[in-house]
């Protein structure tokens, strides 16, 4: 299929010029409230943030752990919704051009709002990929096609489950890129071996000509580091997430994620 | 969707999984494989002759089946109108329909070479049949429960402990029904090697669907055979009606009679305080509207926003936001028809059934039942009702009692119940 051309495939380009990797947050939108949320989002670029992963909240997110989970009741009761989540990527957008968002979350608010409403949406307000984890190849005919066709990036979740008769099917309509999740487990679990990742990202780089990052239960800049050296990037959530929900001031996020990126950079 | 479902509408879901629009495999990737492989094992054992040898077995010297078809006489008279028979599958070892199902799911999963059982439960009555068979198959057994639920169904609870299984409170969430099956889901994701997720009702991704509905068919079965015995030849009952949670002893009365055209179907929706604006009740069809959640698309209460909404009820196993996918499919088809009863009216066919019959029946089924007790007296005296009675009524005394303001606080079982 043709493969839209995002602000994350720009991204992508010019990590891979200056022979960086990619470092990779994930947030909720609207957690602990949209203003301080969006305050938040404004400065994952400067503390080094490649590419934003932007939650949206969902009442029953059966992929997450506790953490995220808390996030999106948090979220949720002070207010959060799907058109107010684009809101905050388009507030987000009017000071910042270049930064690729991702909108991540599940299918039903998405769904309940209108696929084709969603995506014209989504793209006004300046999203630049989706990644919706309960929606696996078979079903690439509810929103995967139809993303790609509006200039939206739909990038796969790939798993250690993801055996190579399966691979051709989970890259076949992936673009932007692909997102190794290096665990069989629910996000804000335990760590993966490095020694099991290496080998996997090695076989996920056979089958595409995507980059391929890596998450799901890296906690610290020397994880980060770790994971980066030996992928094309690492991607950090509830750690993050652990400390908005903790209540600590934006300043004190953002100076954790920056000595996360600082990790990423360095792999 | 395949031609034939046009001619019959007995032959879904196609190769997606789909009844029309509904169901799908909506899950995340770790688990898609495992469901595929899921539904080749199925497939396999489907056609296998030495497998459904083994379940007859089972359910004949297990379980106790076939359960009777009985008359209920006095019920009838007191109607003044059909002829109400009750489906006795509360006869069941295990005392619900719940175990037809999980008999089928662990001799698969031993099949599949699985050691571990994972299951979500609301009533309990679920998550008591899996433990059962788990005891009886010497496998490992882990019971998710929302927290509100273990306190209300506290017999269950230590009943399942007594059978060797883990029961895990689950406060996630709101610490409901839908709760539990999210925190089984993420077990499951988080186990994928050594795991089966033995699910409770025709809900969830393919092939859960068909497959419980499968196994639970045993009951349509059986009443096709019951009735013409008692009935004559070729006798079919006029009206089916099954409570609804998720809709799994509906789905098993329901199937074997999808085409035979005179056969009014009807499924009973848990209302609570009433279907309106508040939606204090769990009836996804008659209130809710399609979505997406736990693997499958079918009707759900939700808010304007996308947001899955907690159902209520009195009774804990219909407490459920969902239902079925098929029957999403039978209501929009117009094939069977979905109608809601109270809290308030199930409590009245329970007592009612309790002085004419002599039977204690589940809170579920008493939704049957008051829907029953609803159309009987309108109908001639040789239009024949069946109704599934699905669960007996053991676990739900301690409930009724509160609700009829009958004081069990100062006995021992009694002590810690809260609603
Ligand atoms: C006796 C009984 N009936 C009905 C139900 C609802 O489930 P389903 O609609 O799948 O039959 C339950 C669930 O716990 C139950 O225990």
């Amino acid at each position: 299929m043709t493969r839209p051309t995002t602000r994350i495939d720009a991204k992508f380009a010019e990590l891979s010029a200056a022979g960086k990797k990619a470092f990779v947050t994930y947030v909720m939108a609207g957690d602990p409230d949209y203003d301080t949320s969006l305050e938040i989002v404004k400065g994952l670029p400067g503390a080094g943030v490649d590419v934003i992963e932007l939650g949206l909240p969902f009442t029953d997110p059966m992929a997450d752990g506790p953490t995220i989970q808390l996030a999106g009741q948090r979220a949720l009761e002070a207010g959060m919704t799907l058109e107010r989540t684009l809101q905050l990527a388009a507030d987000f957008r009017k000071g910042d051009t270049t930064t690729p968002i991702v909108l991540m979350g599940y299918y039903n608010p998405i769904y309940s709002r209108g696929v084709d409403t969603f995506l014209a949406d989504a793209k006004e307000a300046g999203i630049d990929g989706l990644i919706v984890v309960d929606l696996p190849p078979e079903e690439d005919a509810e929103l995967c096609l139809p993303a790609q066709a509006a200039g939206l990036n739909f990038i796969r979740l790939a798993t250690p489950t993801t055996d190579d008769a399966r691979l051709p099917r989970v890259m076949q309509n992936t673009s932007g890129f692909v997102y190794y999740v290096s665990i069989t487990g629910i996000t804000g679990a335990a760590e993966a071996e490095a020694s099991d990742v290496g080998p996997e990202v090695a076989r996920l780089k056979a089958a595409t000509d995507l980059p391929v990052i890596v998450g799901f239960g890296i906690k610290t800049p020397q994880r980060a580091q770790t994971i980066a050296s030996i992928s094309d990037g690492a991607v950090v959530g509830s750690a993050i997430v652990a400390e908005i929900g903790a209540g600590k001031p934006v300043s004190e996020v953002l100076d954790f994620v920056k000595s996360l990126a600082e990790g990423a950079h360095a792999g | 969707m395949a031609d034939d479902l046009i001619n019959s509408f007995m032959n879904g879901p196609d190769e997606q999984g789909r009844f029309g629009i509904f169901g799908g495999r909506f899950v995340s990737e770790t688990l898609m494989p495992l469901i595929l492989s899921l539904e080749e094992e199925y497939e396999k054992a489907k056609v296998d002759p030495d497998f459904w040898a083994e379940m007859d077995d089972l359910w004949k010297h297990y379980v106790g089946r076939p359960s009777p078809l009985y008359f209920a006489e006095r019920l009838t008279d007191h109607l003044g109108g059909a002829k109400i028979y009750m489906k006795r599958d509360e006869l069941n070892h295990t005392g619900a329909h719940k175990v037809n199902n999980v008999l089928g799911q662990i001799l698969l999963a031993r099949r599949m070479g699985k050691t571990r059982i994972i299951a979500e439960t609301g009533a309990g009555q679920h998550g008591v049949a899996t433990a059962t068979v788990c005891a009886k198959f010497g496998l490992k057994c882990v019971v998710y429960m929302g927290a509100h639920d273990v306190r209300r169904q506290a017999p269950n609870v230590f009943r399942m402990r007594l059978l060797g299984a883990e029961v895990i409170p689950v406060t996630s969430g709101r610490g409901t029904l839908k709760d539990a099956m999210n925190d089984a889901l993420r077990d499951w994701v988080t186990n994928v090697r050594d795991t089966f997720y033995c699910i409770g009702t025709v809900a969830g991704p393919h092939p859960y669907p068909a497959m419980v509905r499968d196994f639970q068919s045993v009951i349509g079965k059986e009443v096709r055979w019951q009735l013409a015995e008692q009935e004559g030849e070729g006798r079919l009952p006029d009206t089916l009606i099954a409570a609804i949670g998720g809709g799994s002893n509906a789905m098993g009365l329901f199937h074997p009679f999808l085409d035979d055209k005179t056969v009014n179907i009807i499924g009973v929706e848990a209302g609570g305080k009433g279907v309106d604006e508040k939606m204090e009740h769990c009836a996804s069809l008659t209130g809710g509207r399609p979505g997406v959640l736990h693997g499958n698309r079918t009707y759900l209460l939700q808010d304007d926003d996308g947001q899955i909404l907690e159902g209520f009820s009195i009774s804990a196993g219909l407490d459920y936001p969902g239902i079925g996918p098929e029957h999403a499919w039978l209501h929009e088809t117009g094939r069977a028809q979905y109608v809601s009863i109270t809290d308030k009216e199930a409590l009245e066919a329970f007592q009612l059934s309790c002085a004419l019959e002599g039977i204690i029946p589940a809170l579920e089924p008493s939704h049957a039942l008051a829907h029953v007790m609803k159309i009987a007296p309108e109908l001639p005296r040789d239009h024949i009702i069946v109704m599934n009675m699905c669960g007996r009524g053991d676990k739900d005394i301690f409930t009724v009692a509160r609700h009829l303001g009958f004081d069990m606080s100062d006995t021992e079982e009694g002590r810690d119940l809260d609603d």
